[in-house]
């Protein structure tokens, strides 16, 4: 058993150790060159703000989705159920291609917002919507079993107490709804920063404004600059490192917060 | 859910005023404004509308668009032969893999504590977070010409990057939390009572898994041997790096799906792409239904 789980562990820490002892083969010098390059600052720049962005609207949409879905009874509801995890079944050069194919100028969605004068395919706000599109479900998914277990009794009484609807939403559910909410926000933060399929289709890959920092990685890799390649990745892992790590520690927070039933 | 209106207040208010106020209230306990429900309907509606289903039908309605002929003239190629071929291959290997390691894992963090679990169960969820581009890239510097085994491999003449092995490897390790993500709360709820009673009654380990343990979780298992599938059939990032595009041999169907793109075969690439949107259909399909299995499992549990 404990030869197995070792043996476990190897096979996902080998390859992420080599990562780094690869990238100690760097001077810090030599890393902070590479880290600081234009390219590689705007790369991160606009993985890192995009990702940020289509995160936080993720959480504002995710949310109405979430009440909507537990809260109301509507037509085609379980149908509006299920296609929530489309974006995460759906393989991401499927999405990729298929977003491109609507946004772009002769797209179906693309025509339209062509004539208003927006474009999107190609452009940074392609890159958001990418990021959008695969977020969904994170958000969703994890606030939706937390709002269908909500106490009912709470909110009676903090409405029989004279609070208002709003009052209620904001002093009694939102707080209920915190952790996950967060959770929620970090999860779909972190899939759209490492996110490679759904958006090098759309982006335009233009460098310094709609490079993402995955494709940079690629890029270095093909150009045969490891170093590069390795100095962005390690970047990248650690703030992935940090944000499984909150979400862990929030989720023990939720726990011990919410008394078990 | 049924919306629960409070049960009237026993006490009698102390005035009129409080009266009305108190029934005001209970109208709208838990509940919005008609109009307010039809804006969230309506902006949720839209939302997964525009950004769900109108990609999902156009991938359909593109591979389609030459007409039915065209699109299984664009299946029958060689080239999308192979690539179905070889996501196959693929998908097999590493969801088998998964079953065996998820299944320890999954086992072990459960029923045993032991120093580290936490450590292990922040590393087995690690692929899910880490960018598969990243997850591409360490296996190139493992395994590539200059990477850590690379000399070796080249003087024993084993070619793992480039080549299935490697395009396996890195699909593994990209799909490598599904299976243990689904056991771990599964077999956790379900403790180790059962265990210990057929321990005790003499059974060995092997007989206690396969006895009492796997038929517990078998809907479990399946859960995640489905979403491993999925992910594993439809990797991109992490394969891209490591598959070195060499048409008909290491290029998989999301990597066919964007050559052909690029190449502006529109039809073409549709025509994979909607095989793919097909199984991520089927897989979500699929799952609502074990996930009800799954709920009524549990229901026995409890009661």
């Amino acid at each position: 058993m404990g030869l197995t789980l070792s043996w476990l562990s190897i096979i996902i820490l080998i390859p992420l150790a080599g990562l780094f002892v690869k990238s100690l083969e760097l001077s810090p010098e030599q890393f902070w060159a590479i880290i600081s390059s234009r390219r590689t600052l705007n790369a991160l720049r606009v993985s890192f703000g995009l990702a940020f962005a289509a995160a936080c609207v993720n959480l504002v949409m995710g949310s109405i989705i979430v009440w909507a879905l537990v809260r109301y009874r509507f037509p085609g509801r379980r149908i509006f159920d299920a296609i929530v995890d489309v974006p995460f079944a759906l393989p991401t050069a499927v999405a990729g291609v298929a977003l491109t194919a609507l946004f772009a100028e002769k797209g179906w969605l693309g025509a339209p917002l062509a004539a208003l004068g927006i474009k999107v395919a190609f452009t940074p706000v392609g890159i958001f919507v990418a990021m959008i599109f695969i977020g969904i479900p994170f958000v969703v998914r994890t606030v939706q079993p937390v709002l269908q277990d909500l106490d009912p009794e709470i909110e009676e009484a903090a409405g029989s107490l004279g609070a208002s609807r709003w009052q209620t939403i904001i002093r009694v559910i939102l707080p209920s709804l915190a952790p996950a909410l967060l959770t929620g926000l970090a999860l779909a933060f972190a899939r759209a920063v490492g996110e490679y399929g759904s958006v090098i289709f759309i982006a335009g890959n233009l460098p310094n404004v709609s490079e993402i920092a995955p494709l940079l990685i690629v890029i270095r890799l093909s150009e045969f600059r490891y170093a590069d390649a390795t100095a962005i990745a390690v970047v990248m892992l650690v703030v992935s490192f940090v944000i499984i790590f909150a979400v862990n520690r929030l989720q023990r927070w939720a726990q011990s917060r919410i008394p078990a039933r | 859910m049924t919306m629960q209106i409070a049960e009237p207040v026993s006490l009698t208010p102390p005035d009129a005023r409080a009266r009305a106020h108190a029934a005001a209230a209970r109208d709208s306990l838990r509940t919005e404004p008609p109009a307010v429900r039809v804006v969230i309907i309506a902006l949720a509606v839209l939302f997964l509308s525009v950004f769900v289903v109108l990609p999902l039908v156009l991938v359909f309605a593109q591979a389609f668009s030459k007409g039915i002929l065209a699109y299984f003239a664009a299946l029958a190629n060689p080239e999308a032969l192979s690539a179905i071929k070889l996501t196959l291959l693929v998908a097999a290997i590493s969801v088998g893999l998964n079953l065996v390691f998820g299944l320890v894992a999954a086992w072990a963090i459960a029923k045993f504590e032991f120093p580290g679990k936490t450590f292990l169960i922040t590393l087995i969820d690690l692929p899910f977070s880490v960018s598969p581009v990243i997850s591409g890239l360490v296996f190139v510097l493992l395994f590539g010409a200059q990477g850590y085994f690379g000399g070796w491999l080249r003087d024993h003449d084993i070619q793992i990057l480039f080549a299935v092995p490697g395009i396996a490897l890195a699909t593994t390790f990209v799909t490598f939390p599904f299976v243990a993500r689904a056991l771990i709360p599964l077999m956790q709820e379900q403790g180790t009572q059962e265990e210990e009673a057929a321990v005790s009654l003499g059974a060995s380990g092997l007989q206690t898994f396969f006895r009492v343990t796997l038929p517990n979780i078998k809907w479990g298992v399946l859960y995640g041997v489905l979403l491993c599938n999925a992910r594993a059939m439809g990797e991109f990032g992490a394969v891209s790096v490591v598959s070195g595009h060499i048409r008909g041999e290491t290029n998989t169907m999301p990597l066919l799906v964007e050559i052909l793109y690029n190449e502006y075969q529109f039809v073409a690439a549709f025509a994979i792409a909607s095989l793919l949107a097909m199984l991520a259909l089927i897989t979500l399909i699929a799952k609502t239904v074990l996930e009800h299995h799954l709920d009524e499992g549990q229901d026995v549990n409890d009661h």
